[in-house]
């Protein structure tokens, strides 16, 4: 069936939370009653990225991009676009409506210093359906693998590519793969760490739900290379809609003898099965995932040995991302040669980030590494809304560290982060301002830390639940002048004796907020005030005089009676009495009272 | 074996390439704290206070198992070590219950000494303790998880080792928690009290259930008639408890103190071996010669029976009827003793002390209950016997060896090597081999079922039939066998399980050392066992007069109806957990 239109309606994580299905499921009946449903096709689509103008349609051939669509608008849509040939400007994204023409999407300066090489297909194909994902070339490399090249030469290519994990250790694929390639244990294995933990990431989540055939095909790469024929997904439970799409495309994979026995026709088989995660973070970790595949309790173990050596039962394996896997494809049809161009000299090809928090633009963007974080929040993200000054990014999530204004020009890759104090991570960004507290952020992330924590090991289990004590008593106004050295000496014990990864990182957030905004932490202790004014504990509320009209909206709401004063006259806080609730606060109609 | 070298503090060596950095260090003459480690029982590098430096090596390695490797550059004592260490431990003893003064491990506490060694004086993070409540519905074991270092020796004990699977841990991060599953308590899971979780306990996180207290009571009570006895390991142990080496057999002093306590009778559970292997033996006959229920299994080991019970129940048929020694002393004390003396059977207490937690389990089992009386009202372990004897300031040292009260305290050779594993099955050989073939034994040593392997196989040929022998210790061992005889691997005629690796000498209540010192315990112990039985004038059960005299005098004959009702018992499938809703 050949359509003279398509209509992608964005299914990526953002846009289906604000309400894409609705948009999709009016495109659909509308094109119905207008009798073009043998014209014009409805398709959902993976993450175009540009989450903040979500929900998303792109309307093909014209390209055009309507922005925060609404299942009102559709209507018009149809009838003045689809049947009549003239986009609706108005609802169509700003950036790309100019006086005289309608510029495409690569051109937009969200776009524009983009390079979507792991996101190829997202928001392009539909992910249900395994003919448009091969029409894009999907399997086209592993044709190539298996008709033309050794398990050496993929291994090699891998390693010319210079691909390093993109699930946040940054440790050398090509490498990986070669010491379990060189191991003569069998079976071997294929593990793909699709556990994606990280608080408000969703790079992997998109590449599953926009593209799952890049990352089968990554698998099934891998296997030849080292010897393997089975391969296992490891998904988190908290993503029904990315194992669905798996599910799908190993189905029809299999249909189109592109995984299972004799793929191509060759004696090398691979098949892969999927494998549910149940809520833990630390099950991303490799060794942990391991223990959870094998139905024991999700705790990572000491290495040596390596899990290339020794991993999933006791067999060689190898463990990769999501991100990973997308990226070797097109690494093997367009040459290690066209991949390690881009990037930087150690940090090959791109990366996929979750661009969130106080930016313009939230949203999915791929970027080549070497990008600066200057060009990623004020080019590709548009800054600091509402006026705001950006005050520091996050990068890494929890195990991550905050980069400040002074090293915006950063070229993004593996080692210039970690020589900040930070690291790559698994991609997330969160971009925070003025009024973000930074003490309140390595509690934040501290929290989730001392929450998923396997609890094996005594400096992860105890060390990072008393650093989270002394960050409650600092940001509570109990903080003692002792309290940042002893956060230090914790921080310094945990991060060299932890077991594994999430404790070696647990104590980065407060390492360097400690770094780059001491002076808020020694705030919050010696003057017990919050510069950023987010710590309720050390604000305190009082009444302007001047702008109070004794109504006494306040006093009768606060919970505690701290407020006191006759009708019509100026009323007073009770500094003692008050909890620092800020009821009153928000009750106040005539804005007469701050918290400083 | 294949060496390496590699240079700890300045000091180069040649070590085996699969030694860890820990054994290497140790060759190097450096002992490094550890507190999770247990050699080749729980390797698992959680605790964190044995971090070394090594070169190449980005952070601190835990050196009980890091491998080494050719070249190798290791510093154990730099201030980077010594910090990290000490922080640690400071971590560990912030979520510790500190009352060290109330505790039962107070002094024998690997806390303590850790606590010691590093001169720790304060503890500067303080925050947050866990608050449990104690689980004590147990009647031999006793948990508190407010001591708990989750060190997680006991689980792999009670999981790889016994293959019991009562405990693990649970929950996540600071919660973390030793608990049974479905946090029920240890009485309502599979637990069959074998105490090996005790044993491998650093700390006070578990101990068994006191019956000291209701033993002081009886003693104290004019009207009661407190007999104890004492079970064969019992007297190659107890000694160091007192400071004297392992393997000491202090039978003599065992005795005498026990008199000097205030106990009305001293009488010895070995007594009762020498009847289990009168009752026993002539059951095995029976059964070969009949056809009954092969392969027959021993059942002098509740640890075993629980294990049975709970995890093998379709073998139950197989288990011998017989009680356990002590067991059947104790019914035999309060009956036929009890007629002897002209006492009221209700006013005998019969208190045994074994080197097992699980007979104070055995003990309340009602099918271990003849005419409405218990066969033994207390079980000491060694351990309990011991504070006994320190609180009375006995000078245990310097006691004079005294004998067992008679004639239920004359025993043979055959009864004291119970406590070994292949001991039961070895005295069965004695007379069983003796009694058919109806000549004197060439040689009384069996040597080919001795041995300290978990599981040993034997062919003895009594009177021109091969019998095929199986000896088992350590459940998780008897899971094996029993596995493989359900498949129909293998088939035997008589086998002895013992509950405990290997066997009562290392049994849930005797006096603890640490894991990696067990195996050299083991030997010492039961090389001490055999050695006792070559000390006795008589070998074999049979030759026992007083055995004699009580089948002449009351019991009749083994497997007389008056023995059944005394000395035989009946086994139940019980459920692996017990939920009440």
């Amino acid at each position: 069936m050949l359509y003279r239109s398509h209509v992608m309606v964005c299914g990526g994580t953002g846009c289906t939370s604000s309400g894409s299905d609705n948009v999709a499921t009016a495109f659909v009946n509308e094109i119905k009653k207008a009798g073009l449903d043998k014209e014009v096709a409805v398709i959902r689509t993976g993450c175009f990225g540009l989450c903040e103008l979500g929900p998303v349609v792109v309307i093909y051939p014209e390209g055009v991009f309507y922005s925060k669509m609404k299942p009102e608008y559709v209507p018009e849509i149809v009838e003045e676009h689809l049947l009549k040939g003239r986009p609706v400007t108005k609802y169509l994204f700003g950036e790309t409506v100019t006086e005289k023409e309608i510029k495409p999407l690569e051109e937009t300066t969200f776009y524009k210093k983009q390079m979507r090489v792991a996101l190829r297909n997202c928001g392009i194909i539909d992910p249900e359906d395994i003919e448009e994902a091969i029409a894009m070339g999907a399997y086209e490399a592993l044709g190539k693998v298996l008709a033309t090249m050794t398990p050496e030469e993929v291994i090699n290519e891998m390693k010319k590519s210079g691909l390093r994990g993109r699930g946040g250790g940054g440790f050398p694929t090509g490498l990986k793969w070669e010491f379990a390639y060189k191991q003569k244990e069998t079976p071997k294995y294929v593990v793909c760490n699709a556990d994606e933990g990280d608080p408000g990431a969703f790079m992997d989540r998109s590449i599953m739900e926009g593209d799952p055939h890049s990352v089968l095909e990554g698998m099934a790469i891998a296997g030849y290379a080292i010897g393997a024929n089975h391969g296992v997904i490891y998904v988190r439970a908290e993503y029904p809609l990315a194992v669905k799409r798996l599910q799908i495309a190993i189905k029809q994979a299999r249909e189109y003898g592109l995984l299972g026995e004799n793929i191509f026709g060759t004696d090398f088989s691979f098949d892969v099965e999927i494998r549910f995660g149940a809520g833990a973070f630390v099950c991303g970790e490799e060794t942990a995932l391991l223990n959870s595949v094998m139905g024991r309790r999700g705790e990572p173990r000491p290495r040596p040995p390596y899990p290339a050596v020794k991993g999933l039962w006791n067999k060689p394996t190898i463990i990769n991302n999501v991100e990973t896997f997308a990226n070797v494809p097109v690494i093997i049809s367009n040459g290690a040669e066209w991949f390690s161009s881009i990037g930087t000299e150690k940090s090959k090809g791109t990366k996929v980030f979750a661009l969130t928090g106080k930016v313009n633009r939230t949203g999915l963007i791929e970027v080549p590494m070497g990008t600066t974080l200057r060009e990623i929040i004020f080019d590709i993200g548009g800054g600091i809304p509402d006026g705001k000054r950006f005050k520091a990014v996050q990068i890494g999530g929890p195990s991550g560290g905050c980069i400040p204004e002074e090293h915006l020009d950063t070229m993004i890759d593996y080692d210039s982060l970690i020589s900040l104090g930070a690291m790559m991570g698994s991609g997330g960004l969160v971009v925070m301002d003025e009024d973000t507290c930074m003490v309140n952020v390595a509690k934040f992330f501290l929290e989730f830390i001392v929450d998923e924590s396997c609890g094996k090991c005594a400096p992860c289990r105890i060390g990072t639940k008393r650093m989270l004590e002394i960050l409650d008593k600092i940001t509570s106004g109990k903080g003692e002048p002792e309290d940042i050295e002893r956060l230090e000496k914790l921080a310094t014990t945990v991060k060299d004796t932890a077991l594994c990864g999430l404790g070696q990182t647990a104590p980065n957030a407060v390492l360097s907020t400690l770094r780059y905004f001491r002076n808020e932490y020694e705030a919050h202790i010696n003057q017990k005030k919050c510069p950023a004014g987010v710590c309720q504990a050390l604000l305190s509320y009082s009444i302007v005089a001047d702008k109070c009209r004794g109504c006494g909206l306040c006093a009768r709401n606060c919970p505690v009676n701290a407020i006191s004063g006759q009708l019509k006259q100026p009323h007073v806080i009770n500094q003692e009495a008050c909890i620092k609730c800020g009821t009153c606060f928000e009750k106040c109609p005539f804005d007469a009272i701050v918290k400083q | 074996m294949d060496k390496v070298t590699v240079t700890i503090d300045g000091i180069t060596l040649e070590v085996p390439s699969n030694y860890t950095v820990l054994q290497a260090c140790r060759e190097a003459g450096i002992d490094i704290p550890t507190l999770c480690y247990a050699e080749g029982i729980n390797e698992i590098g959680s605790c964190r206070l044995c971090v070394v430096e090594i070169d190449g090596v980005k952070n601190l390695a835990a050196s009980c198992i890091y491998p080494v490797q050719n070249g190798m550059n290791i510093r154990t004592n730099t201030p980077r070590v010594r910090e990290a260490r000490r922080v640690n431990l400071e971590l560990i003893l912030s979520n510790h219950d500190r009352n060290c003064l109330t505790c039962i491990r107070n002094g024998k506490c690997e806390l303590q000494d850790l606590a010691e060694r590093f001169g720790i004086t304060e503890i500067e993070f303080q925050g947050e303790n866990v608050n449990y409540p104690l689980d004590d519905a147990s009647p031999a074991i006793v948990r508190n998880p407010n001591k708990c270092v989750l060190c997680r020796r006991c689980i792999a004990e009670c999981q790889e080792v016994q293959n019991v699977f009562a405990i693990g841990a649970v929950n996540r991060g600071f919660d973390t928690l030793v608990s049974s599953p479905f946090y029920v308590s240890l009485n309502d899971s599979p637990c069959i009290s074998c105490g090996q979780c005790i044993t491998a306990c650093p700390t006070g996180a578990l101990y068994e259930k006191d019956h000291i207290q209701r033993v002081y009571k009886a003693l104290a009570d004019k009207r009661k008639h407190v007999v104890v006895q004492t079970a064969p390991a019992v007297r190659v142990a107890l000694g160091e408890e007192f400071g004297m080496p392992v393997g000491s057999i202090v039978t003599g002093k065992m005795a005498a103190a026990l008199r000097r306590l205030g106990f009305d009778v001293v009488f010895d559970t070995d007594f009762g071996a020498d009847l289990t292997i009168m009752e026993e033996g002539s059951e095995l006959l029976e059964r070969l010669k009949y056809g009954g229920k092969l392969p027959m299994i021993t059942s002098c080991s509740p640890g075993w029976i629980n294990f049975c019970e709970k995890y093998y129940p379709d073998f139950m048929e197989n288990l011998s009827t017989c009680k356990s020694p002590h067991m059947m002393l104790g019914a035999l004390i309060k009956t036929y003793y009890a007629e002897k003396m002209g006492w009221n059977p209700e006013d005998v207490f019969v208190v045994s002390v074994m080197p097992c937690t699980a007979k104070k389990v055995e003990i309340e089992r009602p099918e271990n209950v003849h005419d409405g009386l218990r066969d033994v009202d207390a079980v000491l372990t060694t351990r309990e016997l011991a504070r006994m004897i320190k609180e009375a300031g006995i000078d245990f040292v310097n006691l004079p060896d005294e004998e067992f009260d008679q004639p239920l305290g004359m025993s043979t050779g055959a009864a004291v090597i119970f406590g070994a594993t292949g001991g039961v099955m070895e005295a069965a050989l004695r007379t069983v081999s003796e009694l058919v073939e109806g000549k004197p034994l060439d040689k009384i040593d069996f040597e080919e079922v001795r041995g300290l392997e978990g599981v040993r196989e034997a062919t003895v040929t009594v009177d021109g039939t091969d019998l095929k022998l199986a000896i088992v210790n350590g459940t998780g061992n008897a899971r094996k066998l029993l596995d493989k005889i359900r498949s129909g691997e293998a088939e035997y005629h008589f086998i002895e399980i013992m509950g405990c690796p290997g066997g009562c000498i290392t049994g849930g209540g005797q006096p603890i050392h640490h894991p990696n010192e067990m195996a050299e315990v083991r030997k010492l112990r039961a090389a001490a066992i055999y050695q006792a039985d070559r000390n006795l004038p008589l070998r074999k059960s049979h030759e026992n007069p007083a055995i004699k005299q009580i089948y002449e005098e009351y019991l009749g004959h083994p497997l007389s109806e008056k023995s059944h009702h005394l000395l035989h018992t009946h086994y139940s499938s019980k459920p692996l957990y017990r939920v009440t809703r």
